[in-house]
C-alpha cells in the first residue's frame, strides 16, 4: 500500500515540476493521515487490495483519497456492497477530508449514505442528462416519492 | 560457403591447436561425425518446429577469432555484478583474460577448461565427467567438436562457496562476424553449495553467433543455484544446451533471464537420478521488436520421491516471438513425483506471438503432475484503477507486469542479482520505479 502511494504521490509531483516528497515528509503524512482515518497501520504494508474484506478496501480508497488530496474526486457508487460500519468509515473520511479547496461528487442510488455525508448540491441525471438540480432537501424528495415523478416533469 | 562446411572443414586447422593424442580427442572425433551427419536443426525437426536458425546461420562467421583482444574492467564494469565480491572467469572472443578474472585453487578449483583438459591433475575429473550428461544431439556435437575452453569448476565435497562464481562471455566485434562455443563444465560434490551466474555480452553491433554446452554435476545433497542473465545486443544470437545431472537429495536452480539479443534458444535438461531431490526452473522473459526466445526444457524424473518446478513467464511486444516447449517425463519407477509446470504470458500487442506447447509423458500412477499456460493481455482495470491516481500510462504498465515476473524474481537468492535484474526491466520497460520491489 505505502510503496503504491508513494508512486502514486510522486507520479503527481513530477507532473507539477516538484521533486520527490523525501521519505520522512512521507512518513510524517502517513501517520496522520491513518490517525484521522483511524486506520490500523498493520493495513499499510500489505498488498494493495490483496486479501482485503470489501469495508478493508474502501478504508484503503479513503486513505488514498486523504494521502493524495485530489482537487476533485468522483466517488462512484462507493456505497454498494458495504455494511453500515463500513459506510460510516466512508462518510467519516469524506467528511474530514472535504474543504473550501476541494470537491467530491458523489454517485449513489440511496439515501442512506447522504445521512452520513451531507451534499451541498444534489443533481438527477436521466438519460445521460442532468434533468433536475436542488440542495439536500431533493434528496430526501427522491427518498419519499422515488424518480417517476421526475420522469414525468422531463417528459411533459 | 554454408556456415555448416565452413565447421567441417576448420576443424583440421582446429586439430592444430590441441593435443589429438589425449584421450578427450576421441570425444572430439566422435562429435565431428555427428554434427557432419545431422547439421543443423531445420523447421522440420519437432523440436525446432517454431524456430528457424536461417536468418542467423547466413553470416559469414569466423569461427576462430584472429587477434588476443584486451579490455579494461572499467569499459565492461557494468556487465558484472559489481556491487558484490566474487570468483569471476572472463573470456574475451572466446580467449580467458587473467585481467579481468579472479580464479581459484584454493580448496575448490574455479578455473579454465583449456587448463582441465590438459593438465593430468584433472584428469580424474574430466573421465568421470567431460561429456557424460550432454545430449548428442547436432548442436551440442558442435560445440563438443570444438571443445577447448570456457568454465571449469570443481566443489569438492562439504564446501559451501561464500561467494558467487561470475561466468562472463564478452566478444569485443573486432571479427566483422563470430561464432563462440565455450564449453563449461561444473561438478558439485556431496553436500557442497555454490552459486553461479553467467552472462554472454557483445559489446558491439557485429552479429555474434554464441552455442554453448554447460554440463553440471550435482551430488548427493549438494545445493547449486545458477542464474543467466540473456541481455546481449540486437545482433547476438545465442544458442544454450545446458544438461544437468542430480544425485540424491539434491537442489538445483536454474534462473534464466531473457530480455536481449536477435535470436535466444535454451535447451535445458535436467536429469533427476536419485531420490527426494528437487529441481527448479524458472524464467522471465520480455522482448519487442523482431527478437525470438524458445525455451526448450526437459526434466526427466527417474526415481521416486522427487519434486520439480518449472515457473516460466514472458512478455512480448512488437513483433516479438516466443516458444515454450516444456517436458516433463515421469519413469514408471518415479511414484510419488511431484511436477509442476506453469507457463503464463502477455501479448502487447497484435504483432507478437507466443507457442506454448507443455507435454508430459507419465508412466508412473501415483504421481501429482499439472501444466498450466495462460496468454493474456494486461488487465485494463488495474491499468485504470492506477492511472486515476495520477501513474502514467507507462508507469502503470510496468507495475503491472513487474508483478506477473513477481515470484520468479522473489525466488532470486542473491540480493545483487535480483537488484540487477530488477533494474535491467526497469531500463527496458523505460520506467524510473521509485521503491524496491
Amino acid at each position: 500500500m505505502t510503496n503504491f502511494i508513494k508512486t502514486a504521490i510522486n507520479a503527481n509531483r513530477k507532473a507539477k515540476g516538484l521533486e520527490d516528497m523525501p521519505a520522512k515528509d512521507m512518513l510524517k503524512m502517513i501517520r496522520e493521515k491513518a490517525e484521522l482515518l483511524e486506520i490500523d497501520r498493520k493495513f499499510l504494508s500489505r498488498s494493495l487490495n490483496e486479501g482485503f474484506s470489501g469495508g478493508e478496501k474502501k478504508r484503503n480508497e479513503i486513505f488514498q483519497m486523504a494521502m493524495l488530496e485530489p482537487k476533485l474526486a468522483i466517488l462512484d457508487e462507493t456505497d454498494s456492497g458495504l455494511d453500515i460500519d463500513a459506510l460510516r468509515i466512508v462518510a467519516n473520511g469524506v467528511n474530514k477530508l472535504k474543504s473550501k479547496d476541494n470537491a467530491v461528487i458523489v454517485i449513489t442510488h440511496y439515501q442512506r449514505l447522504l445521512d452520513y455525508i451531507v451534499p451541498d448540491f444534489v443533481h438527477v441525471l436521466y438519460n445521460g442528462k442532468i434533468v433536475k438540480s436542488g440542495g439536500k432537501e431533493l434528496a430526501h424528495q427522491l427518498e419519499e416519492k422515488g424518480y417517476d415523478w421526475i420522469k414525468e416533469e422531463v417528459e411533459a | 560457403m554454408e556456415l555448416k562446411d565452413k565447421l567441417v572443414s576448420s576443424f583440421i586447422a582446429f586439430e592444430n591447436t590441441v593435443d589429438v593424442d589425449a584421450a578427450v580427442h576421441d570425444v572430439r572425433n566422435e562429435a565431428i561425425k555427428i554434427f557432419e551427419a545431422i547439421g543443423f536443426p531445420t523447421k522440420r525437426d519437432e523440436a525446432w518446429k517454431y524456430t528457424s536458425l536461417n536468418r542467423i546461420l547466413k553470416h559469414d562467421y569466423s569461427v576462430f577469432p584472429k587477434q588476443e583482444n584486451a579490455i579494461e574492467y572499467s569499459d565492461v564494469k557494468n556487465y558484472f555484478i559489481h556491487d558484490i565480491d566474487s570468483y569471476k572467469i572472463v573470456f574475451i572472443d572466446g580467449k580467458f583474460s587473467s585481467n579481468l578474472s579472479q580464479t581459484t585453487h584454493d580448496g575448490i578449483d574455479i578455473c579454465l577448461m583449456s587448463s582441465a583438459l590438459t593438465k593430468p591433475k584433472y584428469q580424474p575429473i574430466i573421465e568421470n565427467y567431460f561429456n557424460k550428461v550432454a545430449s548428442k544431439d547436432g548442436l551440442t556435437s558442435l560445440n563438443t567438436a570444438f571443445s577447448k575452453e570456457g568454465a571449469y569448476i570443481h566443489i569438492p565435497k562439504n564446501k559451501l562457496v561464500e561467494k558467487p562464481i561470475q561466468i562472463i562471455h564478452l566478444s569485443t566485434g573486432n571479427e566483422a562476424a563470430l561464432m563462440l562455443q565455450p564449453r563449461n563444465l561444473i561438478v558439485v560434490d556431496e553436500n557442497s553449495h555454490v552459486q553461479i551466474i553467467e552472462r554472454h555480452q557483445s559489446l558491439t553491433a557485429n552479429p555474434v553467433l554464441t552455442n554453448s554446452v554447460t554440463e553440471v554435476f550435482a551430488d548427493k545433497r549438494a545445493i547449486v543455484d545458477y542464474y543467466k542473465i540473456q541481455n546481449d545486443k540486437e545482433e547476438a544470437s545465442l544458442i544454450d544446451n545446458t544438461c544437468i545431472n542430480q544425485k540424491r537429495e539434491s537442489h538445483v536452480s536454474m534462473h534464466t533471464f531473457t530480455f536481449g539479443g536477435k535470436l535466444v534458444r535454451n535447451n535445458l535438461n535436467f536429469y533427476q537420478n536419485g531420490e527426494h531431490m528437487d529441481s527448479t526452473l524458472n524464467g522471465v522473459t520480455i522482448i519487442g521488436d523482431k527478437q525470438h526466445v524458445d525455451h526448450n526444457t526437459l526434466v526427466h524424473h527417474i526415481e521416486p520421491n522427487c519434486e520439480s518446478h518449472q515457473d516460466y513467464k514472458g512478455i512480448f511486444s512488437d513483433k516479438a516471438t516466443g516458444v515454450f516447449n516444456g517436458k516433463v517425463v515421469v519413469d514408471k519407477d518415479a511414484q510419488k513425483t511431484n511436477a509442476f509446470q506453469s507457463n503464463n504470458n502477455i501479448l502487447l500487442s497484435d504483432k507478437a506471438t507466443i507457442n506454448s506447447k507443455p507435454q508430459l509423458e507419465i508412466f508412473a500412477d501415483d504421481v501429482k503432475c499439472s501444466h498450466g499456460c495462460t496468454i493474456g493481455q494486461l488487465d485494463e482495470s488495474a491499468m485504470f484503477y492506477m492511472q486515476s491516481r495520477g501513474i502514467p500510462k507507462k508507469e502503470a504498465k510496468a507495475l503491472l507486469m513487474f508483478a506477473f515476473c513477481n515470484n520468479v524474481l522473489g525466488s532470486v537468492k542473491v540480493p545483487e542479482v535480483k537488484q540487477r535484474i530488477t533494474k535491467i526491466i526497469a531500463n527496458k520497460l523505460g520506467v524510473n520505479l521509485g521503491f524496491d520491489l
